[in-house]
């Protein structure tokens, strides 16, 4: 590696006395001084969220309004913490998405547990877990703290996407290829 | 009204002057410290202390600047500290620590009697000023008796029984002592030079005085030496003036008494409550007093600008007729550059970093002190030509 050689120039007697440098450190405060504050008024402002951020994990319905969510457990299996609790059910056999199966009976995501780590994201087969923008949780008592399912479908909503596994699986298997 | 007020004994109007002024400079003290925070988040890019308020206040349409401004986060500090417990540790002398904070505001609220902190125009047009008592030893009251609140800090330190208040209170000791005297030498030419060959037209019976009402008459006379702010005629003093000012009242860059990153809190830790909020407004009061000191000295007092006195300025805008007008003017004027001085103070703390102790040493013994002597012997010299 090159050595540059850097001379040290001894301080001229106006560096010695410090002023120049006072004068040019109040001109930079200054400068600040009246400057628009960089800061959010946090409760109203919010920070804008970039994309990808793992905010608390939620639950989504696809555009047909279906739960994606099919009671896998593999989130509940893969989750470190140990957050996640799922009571899988069946689908009865009347509803107009009985043929996906199955569908959570409850779904719990304790916020005390949970570190935020998106393997259950990760995990997902069905795209049914997504850790979104939401990241301030609070409440009173630790029963508020943990997100069941119908807290976890509000906060989550519905995702934009358009597979439609379970119907075109269904379609396939009516029109005689029962595998593909 | 004024007629009551003018027949009520002596006494009881020094009585009922001297309560006005403490009721007046301590509240500002107390506000000094918000603007202390306010300051610190405009240079630091945030907004500082903006949402307190009172509920039962906040339907007032308007209010919403005042609150911005934190007027009420500092009411609500002063309440905090006036009925917080008063803890007093258990391994502490409690006569003297009960006895620091007291003797810390006495001498900060005693000094104003001798500063005069306005003029008023009388009816035959003489400029008043307006003080507690213009006595003859003015500025050397000032100095003998601020310099007295380091004992505030000394009996802090040492009551207190423990290792930072002492360490504390030493360095405020060595601190206040060395800067004191290139303080004191700094302010002799502008009482050689009040007292000397360009005094005009004062009598010679006023001669031999260091009042400092007398220091602003000397800057507010006609022709171009007679109304020369003296900060403009001794740059070099009121630079050595300020720089001491900075060190006596413990601000930053002279901060090292009360340097919380080497001494917790300094002669501070120990205290809480009502008695540390004291310190604090004594310490903002010093400000007040040593910025207003220099205004006299150096910044041309009430006159609002260099040529331009209290008089010619109600003569210029026509109420000089009101004793009362020219008096608020007065007042107004004065207490804005104090405010202005004060804001500088503040400004500073929060650019410069904090001088080691061994610095705030060398540069008073060796680079100050030297400086003031020079520059003594300068103008006694130019003085002394002047009136030959």
């Amino acid at each position: 590696m090159a050595v540059i050689p850097v001379e040290r120039k001894p301080l001229t007697f106006a560096e010695r006395t410090y002023i120049p440098q006072i004068i040019s450190g109040l001109k930079t405060t200054l400068k600040h001084m009246v400057r628009k504050p960089i800061t959010l008024e946090y409760p109203e402002q919010r920070p804008e969220i970039p994309a990808g951020y793992r905010g608390v994990p939620t639950l989504v319905y696809d555009p047909n309004g279906r739960e994606k969510c099919v009671s896998c457990q593999l989130c509940e299996f893969v989750c470190p913490p140990k957050a996640i609790r799922i009571t899988p059910g069946e689908i009865p056999s009347d509803d107009p998405t009985a043929h996906v199966e199955k569908r959570p009976e409850e779904f719990k995501i304790d916020m005390l547990r949970c570190i935020y780590c998106g393997l259950c994201q990760e995990v997902c087969p069905e795209e049914a877990i997504w850790l979104q923008n939401q990241f301030s949780m609070s409440g009173y008592t630790r029963e508020e703290m943990v997100n069941d399912k119908k807290r976890l479908y509000e906060l989550g909503g519905t995702l934009p996407d358009a597979h439609f596994k379970w119907d075109k699986k269904k379609a396939a298997e009516e029109a005689g290829n029962g595998h593909h | 009204m004024f007629d009551f007020y003018f027949d009520l004994p002596l006494w009881i109007r020094l009585f009922v002057q001297g309560l006005a002024v403490m009721l007046v400079m301590f509240p500002i003290g107390a506000a000094c410290s918000m603007a202390e925070r306010k300051i610190a988040a405009w240079v630091q890019d945030r907004p500082g202390p903006n949402r307190t308020i009172a509920p039962i206040l906040a339907w007032i349409p308007g209010i919403g600047f005042l609150r911005k401004l934190g007027l009420f986060q500092l009411a609500a500090d002063g309440g905090k500290f006036v009925f917080k417990e008063d803890a007093v540790p258990g391994h502490v002398n409690k006569f003297y620590f009960i006895a620091a904070p007291i003797i810390a505001v006495i001498p900060a609220l005693t000094t104003v009697a001798v500063v005069p902190f306005g003029a008023y125009l009388d009816a035959a047009g003489q400029v008043i000023p307006i003080m507690l008592a213009n006595v003859d030893i003015g500025l050397l009251a000032v100095f003998a008796i601020s310099s007295l609140s380091v004992y505030a800090i000394i009996l802090a330190g040492w009551a207190s029984n423990s290792k930072y208040p002492f360490l504390g209170s030493v360095r405020a000791s060595a601190q206040l002592v060395s800067y004191e005297l290139s303080m004191t030498l700094s302010v002799l030419p502008v009482f050689l030079w009040t007292n000397g060959p360009l005094r005009g037209e004062t009598a010679d019976s006023l001669l031999g005085s260091l009042s400092l009402a007398r220091v602003v008459e000397f800057q507010s006379q006609s022709g171009f030496w007679g109304g020369l702010w003296f900060g403009f005629l001794m740059p070099l003093s009121a630079f050595i003036f300020l720089v001491s000012l900075f060190a006596e009242t413990n601000r930053q860059p002279f901060d090292t008494v009360e340097s919380e990153a080497d001494l917790v809190n300094s002669f501070g830790s120990e205290y809480g409550a009502f008695k540390w909020s004291l310190f604090y407004v004594a310490e903002y009061c010093h400000m007040l007093v040593g910025s207003a000191v220099f205004m006299l000295l150096f910044g041309g007092g009430w006159n609002p600008l260099p040529w331009v006195t209290l008089a010619d300025f109600a003569n210029l805008l026509g109420f000089a007729h009101l004793p009362l007008v020219t008096g608020i003017v007065g007042i107004g004027i004065f207490l804005g550059k104090v405010l202005a001085m004060i804001f500088f103070f503040m400004w500073v703390r929060w650019t410069l970093p904090r001088f080691r102790y061994d610095q705030v040493m060398a540069i008073g013994w060796r680079r100050l002190l030297p400086l003031s002597i020079a520059n003594l012997i300068a103008y006694v010299i130019g003085i002394a030509l002047l009136t030959k």
